[in-house]
């Protein structure tokens, strides 16, 4: 996370996936619900490769957060796999999915409120042994504005703010993969802006990020790969100034 | 085995166990154990209201009780017309300044704008009123106890007969469970569990402290009874004739006599209650009273007002409770506040409703008999048992005195192992709810 | 000259005695506090765990009496406390791994545990009687003043004396230490900062890795520790006797709740303000009246507000006001 450059800084891990064309993330073919539940999702296939936004979009109830969860392992899958890095994962649990390297942020309740934003970085860095003070510097310089109120409860600050405290904590892993379930959920417009371009820059150090995303314009327009789910099975899939060109997606929900 | 086979299945088997113990020790012993088992059968239908239809955890049971046993005092001793002439007004007059005190304080601080003011002017007008009272109200209270201390020293009750004080114990108890209720309800369930915990520690402490009001820890003894008394029974030629027919001496058969009068009043009594808990749990009502309880947030969504409908359930609760407060003080003929242990027997309770069945009306009637009868005999064969186990040591060896001494410790030690396997294990109880 | 006797008869009777019940209703409510925030649920054993660590710790320092062991001029119990300590953490340890884990498991509604507490509450009560018996039991030892009445009165020549029990400066003391090792452990280790994680949002702290059985293990010893420390001041400074540990059920449930349940700097507070709302309503202050006002107008009557029989009912209406008005407590604690 350190060097703007490809993910072979981030060690021997980041070369495999360029080998060979296998995705870096793929939850693939899959097909599943909550519990005893019915079915959810459809056959539904999301992956995203090193230096990649791919986004998520879709109608309501199109099941968009429920094939994030799948991916992070949150819901029982009946067929399908879930691979990061070529190694198998379906059967794991989501905490055994972050030591794995997925860094995941929920759409709520994704800090620790009554804690310092330095305190929900610590806690983010929780499983790891070695020394994460160089991390935290790195999350101040993506996150400037964190560096100002690191020692103010992490509650009292803005919605934007907290987002980023959020982004943050998961990323203190050093993962290897960072996913956002609704990001922009709640902000103002102009927040949302900041935010986006804060991901953009998280995304510019090679991290392969995976987003579920309810304002379906702005998302598309900096995405590399988006996914339109609809009823969870995939609808459309294309780069996301493909999808935003198409004429079929933005007239089902794009609103034209 | 279906619910319904099982019920009077195991009505039978505690009915065969006191049945055995009358045998086997005393009648008077078993109808003694049948007496105050039926007053824990209607506590725990009481509770099993609160707790079956609305998931409240009342840990205050005792305040209840004790409001009843208040009642009979209030209802059924003559009036000491001297202490109400000495002071008697003069208490009342204090305390009605006392409640206007607090209700001006209400008043004002939902009238008035807020700010540092309204603050100041409510605390004034409480601490004011506080003062008045205390000069009105400290008077006639000096006055009202210096009347015949010994004997009185209080002001009496109404009079009247003190059957009327089962409703009234259920009143005064409603009372106080509205006043709770308006606190502590609609907030987490542990909160109303400290709540209730702490106003049955008050209304005990007060009945303890205010001597005028019911001679305090001085005990009120010789309540008038519903029944007659077993010296005047052994001295009716008519019924010592009929006790010698069926071959029992005058004594025994007043005492017996007596009892089963007993016996037939709660019966009566625990009947109506059992049949109206009944039907409130088949009605429209019962039914919307547990949805709420299976799922409050579905239920307010619909309109429900929660906190509402979990306030009557707690008045009514806590009302019947007041009603088995009165039969139990009827009972004993006396009223002894210092005998509230507010913890220990509403602890009883509630392992008389979870083993019983919770939920379920007649598993909480159940329970009330079956754990009052555990808990009386359990002291006896528990003895019994260790002296078996220790036989074989010295007449004088300390650690074989030291358990017998303890034994009565492992009551209610036994009893928190049985809550804890009864939750743990079957938390559905002896008869689960429908 | 009367105001100097009016404050050293306020300090006498009041102020001290309020401060060293407040630095016992503090530790007890912390203990309280903690359970709930970390655990959520009320426990209701927690007066009888008091009394379970003090018994242990009294028998340990009889044990030790009973050598010739002293500590000199403090009491000897303390010299047992650690033992007490663990003997009383082996113990909740034990209830919790046999009765409360269970319900985490199977994520029970709290109210259950509360149920299940009172059981184990029981149990607790009837093992201590049953082990050291119902009745008062004497363990202090060492000096037992540090400054009498009779002594301030000679060095300072009024005519209210000053006592300063040993017990109540010792009391103070070991709050003060027990809190600040507290707060550093909360606040500066990564532990503490994992059961604070563990307490604020649990679904997030369990996502970051933060092991939930070792959180809740570490909280049961701090539980055990607090609640026999405060037990056994309580002890030394009064005497033990295992009914009373019950009767402080309701004043530290009463602190807790003020303070903002699940706040641990609330329970500070709490236990302060309920202690000295207990002494001061509950004092009879026709001495100090006297002093400060003419002659005039001295009261006749005690001019006690509520008599000591109220101890408890001043607790609980303090409690009932701040469910009324402010539920959330004085520092804002865990939602309600």
């Amino acid at each position: 996370m350190s060097t703007p450059n490809t993910s072979t800084a981030r060690g021997g891990a980041g070369a495999s996936a360029l080998a060979g064309d296998a995705p870096f993330l793929i939850g693939e073919a899959m097909t599943g619900g909550y519990g005893k539940g019915p079915d959810i999702l459809h056959a539904c296939t999301i992956a995203v490769n090193p230096g990649e936004i791919a986004v998520i979009v879709g109608p309501n109830g199109a099941g968009k957060s429920t094939a994030m969860k799948a991916v992070f392992g949150m819901l029982d899958l009946r067929e399908g796999h879930v691979r990061l890095d070529g190694e198998d994962i379906t059967h794991l649990s989501p905490q055994e999915r972050v030591r794995k390297g997925m860094g995941f942020v929920p759409q709520t309740s994704n800090i620790f409120t009554s804690m310092t934003v330095e305190e929900n970085l610590e806690m983010g860095a929780f499983i790891r042994t070695d020394d994460i003070r160089e991390t935290i510097e790195q999350v101040f310089d993506l996150f400037p504005i964190l560096r100002d109120k690191r020692r103010q409860p992490a509650g009292e600050l803005s919605g934007g703010q907290r987002q980023q405290v959020a982004v943050g904590r998961a990323l203190m892993t050093k993962p290897k993969v960072l996913m956002l379930d609704e990001p922009t959920a709640g902000v103002s417009p102009i927040v949302m802006d900041e935010l986006f371009d804060r991901i953009i820059e998280v995304s510019r150090t090679g991290l392969p990020i995976l987003m579920v995303e309810q304002n379906a314009r702005q998302a598309l327009e900096i995405a590399d790969k988006g996914y339109v789910l609809v009823q969870g099975a995939n609808a459309f899939t294309g780069t996301g100034r493909d999808l935003l060109n198409d004429a079929d997606v933005r007239k089902s929900f794009l609103g034209g | 085995m279906s619910t319904s086979l099982k019920t009077p299945l195991l009505f039978a088997v505690v009915a065969a166990m006191i049945i055995a113990t009358g045998q086997m020790q005393s009648w008077n012993t078993a109808l003694q154990i049948l007496n105050f088992g039926l007053i824990s059968a209607i506590m725990a239908l009481g509770v099993n209201l609160q707790w079956g239809f609305a998931g409240l955890f009342n840990v205050g049971i005792m305040g209840f009780v004790a409001l009843g046993g208040l009642a009979t005092v209030i209802v059924s001793m003559p009036p000491t017309t001297e202490a109400w002439s000495a002071g008697g007004l003069r208490i009342l007059l204090g305390l009605a300044m006392g409640a206007a005190t607090i209700v001006a304080g209400i008043l004002l601080w939902a009238r008035l704008p807020r700010g540092r003011m309204r603050g100041l002017v409510v605390a004034a007008v409480l601490v004011l009123g506080f003062a008045l009272f205390r000069m009105v109200f400290d008077g006639g209270v000096s006055a009202v106890e210096a009347v015949n201390p010994a004997s009185t020293g209080y002001l009496g009750g109404l009079g009247l007969p003190i059957l009327l004080a089962w409703p009234l114990g259920g009143v005064l108890a409603a009372g106080a469970a509205w006043i709770i209720g308006k606190t502590a309800l609609g907030l987490r369930s542990d909160y109303l569990a400290i709540a209730t915990l702490g106003i049955a520690e008050i209304i005990i402490a007060v009945m303890k402290n205010e001597d005028w009001l019911a001679r305090g820890v001085k005990n009120v003894i010789g309540l008038p009874r519903p029944l007659p008394y077993e010296v005047d029974l052994q001295q009716d030629p008519g019924f010592a004739a009929t006790a010698t027919s069926l071959g029992l001496d005058p004594v025994t058969a007043s005492t017996l006599y007596v009892k089963l009068g007993y016996s037939a009043l709660f019966t009566v009594v625990l009947v109506v209650l059992l049949v109206l808990a009944q039907r409130a749990l088949h009605s429209p009502w019962g039914r919307m009273m547990r949805a709420i309880r299976d799922n409050e947030v579905a239920a307010e969504a619909m309109g429900k007002d929660v906190t509402r409908r979990h306030l009557q359930i707690f008045i009514l609760g806590s009302a019947v409770c007041g009603i088995a407060g009165a039969m139990m003080t009827t009972l004993d003929s006396q009223l002894t506040p210092g005998a509230y242990q507010p913890l220990r027997f509403t602890f009883l309770i509630w392992v008389m409703v979870i083993v019983g069945g919770s939920g379920n009306n007649l598993g909480s009637v159940l329970g009330g008999f079956l754990i009052w009868f555990l808990w009386v005999q359990v002291e006896p064969v528990g003895l019994w048992a260790l002296e078996l186990l220790t036989s074989g040591m010295a007449e004088d060896n300390a650690l074989r005195m030291h358990l017998i001494d303890s034994a009565a410790h492992m009551r209610l030690l036994t009893m928190g192992v049985v809550l804890l396997l009864v939750l743990r294990f079957s938390p559905k109880g002896l008869l689960p709810e429908k | 000259m009367e105001f100097l006797n009016a404050f050293v008869a306020l300090s006498n009777f009041v102020l001290i005695p309020a401060i060293a019940y407040g630095s016992q209703l503090a530790l007890g409510a912390l203990g309280v506090t903690l359970i709930y925030g970390i655990l959520r649920f009320s426990n209701f054993a927690h007066g009888d765990t008091m009394a379970f660590g003090t018994m242990a710790t009294v028998l340990i320092t009889w044990w030790f009496q009973s050598m010739g062991v002293s500590f000199g001029p403090l009491p000897t119990a303390l010299l047992a406390l650690p033992f007490g300590i663990a003997v009383c953490a082996a113990f909740v340890l034990l209830t919790d791994r046999g009765i409360y884990r269970f319900y985490r498991r199977v994520k029970a509604k709290p109210i259950i545990l509360v149920m299940a507490s009172l059981g184990v509450m029981f149990i607790m009560n009837g093992l201590v009687r049953f082990i050291i018996g119902p009745d008062d039991q004497r363990f202090a030892d060492g000096a037992r003043f540090i400054v009498t009445a009779g002594e301030f009165k000679k060095m300072t020549g009024l005519s209210e004396g000053l006592a300063l029990k040993s017990t109540q400066a010792i009391t103070l003391v070991t709050a003060i230490v027990v809190v600040a090792a507290l707060f550093w452990f909360l606040n500066k280790t990564r532990t503490g900062k994992s059961m604070r994680a563990y307490s604020d949002n649990e679904d997030l702290a369990l996502l970051s890795g933060i092991n939930p059985e070792r959180v809740v293990m570490v909280t049961w010893l701090i539980v055990a520790g607090l609640a026999t420390i405060a037990g056994v001041l309580y002890g030394l400074d009064k005497s033990f006797k295992p009914f009373t540990y019950f009767q402080l059920l309701l004043p530290i449930f009463a602190s807790a709740i003020v303070g903002g349940l699940g706040n641990p700097l609330g329970a500070i507070a709490g236990g302060f303000v309920i202690a000295f709302s207990e002494v001061m309503v509950t004092y009879a202050w026709k001495k100090v009246a006297g002093y400060l006002l003419p002659e005039a107008w001295a009261p006749d009557g005690l001019v006690q507000l509520m008599s000591t029989d109220y101890k408890f009912a001043v607790s609980f209406a303090i409690l009932l006001i701040v469910l009324l008005f402010k539920p959330t407590g004085l520092f804002k604690g865990k939602s309600v």
